[in-house]
Formats: structure tokens, sequence, C-alpha cells
């Protein structure tokens, strides 16, 4: 589906440029975004660095073990193919904790983290296990507490009550990501285990 | 509780950075030689994630510039305002889940126009608020990790962004009345 996605973007951008008659726009427009990859990217390069080294002393001194143990058992029930030892949890745990806090530069990298543990346990390093298709869907609808960036806009535009949208944000939130796990279940329920992969890639409908 | 909340958020990030390592201590773990050791992998997964976001970025970038983004846009307020949902509010639903900056401008532009208390404000402050960039974080999160068959991943994603982008429409609705 990323590959349509992919394709669809750049075609359609081909045709309206035509249209429109801005195709050295769209030309200028495909290396600027190519620099923002880049630029992106590098960006991350400190947050990751940083977080990357605090969470190891938190890994060595069993921080994350007794994190996963905490909150373990809701976790366990979504990540079923995960074993409950495994350095993973104490990373997903870390990761949906910096997203409900709000955390943004601190939950990245959990992610990135927990994915790279969760990838030990793939047998098959190009495709995603149902396990990270977990994750990434927790991360997408990521629940979060106060949408500070949005108070803080609505504040400058001088609204009277700038955090009147927490409640409805939270709810939104919750419903979204409720619809992600039980998306993500059904998924789960009709394609076979993690241990077996690549049968049903290629087939997979795309559209 | 507004304001205990903001205070949690400014001090979560610095009793983090002194708690891990101070408790680390106590369990005789080499903490500086630890962190060494854990933050020399940041800069090789940071690289890995540029051919992944540099694709999306250029697809993006293109789409903008092209004006394809703007014609949607404009295709999907006449069908908002036969669902009697304010026109404005829905071109944001399908800017959300491909880029975060894009959406960010375009709420903070409506919030501009007609009103940070306005329904039309709300609306868009609820939804972005309510979820992330699906695209962008599929792109650094499986890029990472080299992930290039990434399976029901984003049809779960922009399932979720729909069911979110609905409820928070309607939960405006409710909530602050039509």
């Amino acid at each position: 589906m990323v590959n349509w996605i992919w394709l669809l973007m750049i075609v359609v951008s081909f045709v309206a440029a035509a249209v429109n008659g801005r195709m050295e726009a769209v030309t200028e427009a495909a290396f600027e975004g190519a620099k923002t990859g880049v630029t992106v990217s590098f960006g991350l390069i400190s947050i990751l660095v940083f977080w990357l080294g605090l969470m190891r002393i938190g890994e060595d001194a069993g921080l994350l073990r007794k994190l996963a143990q905490l909150l373990g058992p809701m976790v366990r029930l979504l990540f079923p193919d995960v074993p409950r030892d495994h350095p993973a949890m104490g990373y997903i745990m870390t990761n949906m904790s910096a997203n409900i806090l709000g955390l943004g530069n601190a939950a990245t990298p959990m992610g990135i983290r927990a994915m790279q543990e969760l990838q030990k346990l793939n047998p098959d390093p190009a495709t995603a296990t149902p396990a990270m298709c977990t994750l990434l869907a927790l991360n997408t609808s990521s629940i979060t507490l106060v949408p500070t960036t949005l108070i803080a806009i609505r504040m400058n535009f001088g609204s009277a009550h700038p955090a009147e949208i927490v409640g409805t944000t939270l709810i939104a939130t919750a419903i979204a990501t409720a619809a992600a796990i039980l998306a993500d279940r059904w998924y789960r329920s009709r394609k076979p285990p993690a241990s077996m992969p690549k049968s049903d890639d290629p087939a997979a409908p795309a559209a | 509780m507004y304001d205990a909340v903001t205070l949690i958020s400014v001090w979560a990030i610095p009793a983090i950075i002194v708690f891990i390592p101070l408790y680390a201590a106590f369990r005789r773990v080499p903490v500086y030689e630890s962190f060494v050791d854990g933050a020399k992998g940041g800069f090789d997964t940071a690289i890995q994630i540029i051919p992944h976001l540099v694709g999306m970025m250029v697809a993006i970038s293109m789409f903008r510039a092209s004006g394809a983004m703007e014609a949607m846009v404009q295709l999907l307020e006449p069908l908002a305002r036969w669902l009697g949902v304010p026109g404005e509010v829905l071109p944001l639903g399908a800017l959300r889940p491909l880029t975060g900056a894009g959406s960010l401008a375009y709420t903070t532009e409506l919030i501009q126009t007609h009103g940070p208390d306005s329904m039309i404000g709300r609306i868009a402050s609820t939804i972005q608020g309510s979820t992330d960039t699906t695209l962008y974080v599929l792109t650094v999160y499986f890029g990472a990790i080299g992930i290039r068959r990434t399976r029901y991943a984003l049809k779960v994603g922009l399932f979720s962004d729909l069911v979110g982008f609905v409820a928070a429409i309607a939960i405006c609705l409710l909530v602050f009345g039509v």
C-alpha cells in the first residue's frame, strides 16, 4: 500500500503540475523535499544519540525490566508474541509513557529502540511482524494527555479558554487508538503468525 | 488542572535525566560508560532513516507544489457542506496523516481566520491534537530498522486516522453545541 500511495502522489503531482503550468515549481519542490528529508534525519541524530545513551543506562540498571513488569499485563495483551522478559517490552513501555506525557522527542527514540528489539525476533528482517504493526498503530494514533502545541497556538490567537479542547482531544484520541487496536487485531487474526511471514506478503491485498 | 499539567511537562524531562543515572549509580552501573555505549547507535539509526524520509518528503513536497493538494482541499469542501459539517475542516482530515507541518499550518490558518473559540477552530484543534502524522511515523519507525514490506500497518494507521477524524467532529458538535 505504501508503494501505491507513493506512486499515486508522484503521478498526480505530475499531472496537476502539467494542468496548472507549475512544472518548474514541482522540479524545485522535488529537490527541496529531498533536502527536507535529510535535514529532518540529521535533526534526529542529536535526539537519538542522547536518548539511546540515557536509556542504555536505564537498561543496564535493570530499570526497563522493572517498568515492563510493573505495567506488563496490559502490554502483554497487546503483544502476545513477544516474550515477557524481552527487552522490547521495556522499550515499548517507555515509548507509550513518553507519548502519553506528550514528550514527543523522547517518544520517537524509544519507539525506534523498541522496533530494533522487535527486529531481533523477526525471522525476515525486510518484513514487518505483527508486533511491529501493533507498535506502529499505537504510535500513529498516539494517545496524548495534553496537546501543548495546540494550546499554545490557541493562546496566541487570544482564545478565552485555550485548554477547553483537552477533553475533546482526549476522547477523540482514545477512540482513534481503540480503532487502531481493533483494526490491528482484525488483521492479526486473518494473517498467518509471525513465524511464517514470507508466504503472504506479495499477495497481501494492496488496494 | 492545566497549570498542574504544564508543570509536569516542564519537570518530567529533567527529572528523568537525573533519576536514571542516579538510580543506576546506586546499582553500581558505570553510568558514563553505559551512556556512551548506548549513544553510539544513535548516529547509525538516524542515517538509516535518510533514504526512507527523502523518498516520502519528495513525494509530499511535489504534491504540494503542483497544486494537487489545493485541488484535493477544494474537492472536499462541497462534500463536507453536504454532510452538514463545517467545510473548512474536511481537508484537514486528508492533510493530517500526510504531513505534520502542512496540517499544522492549515490548522493555524483556520484558527486565525475563524477564531480559536469558533466551532471550526475547536474542531481543527481537536483533529490536529488527537493523532500523529501516520506517514511520517511509519517512515521513521520502519525506516530505522530497514523494514520495506510494511504489510497492513499503513491501512491500520489510516483507518484509525479516519475514525479519529469523525470522532473529533462528532464530539466537538456534541460538547460545544451546534
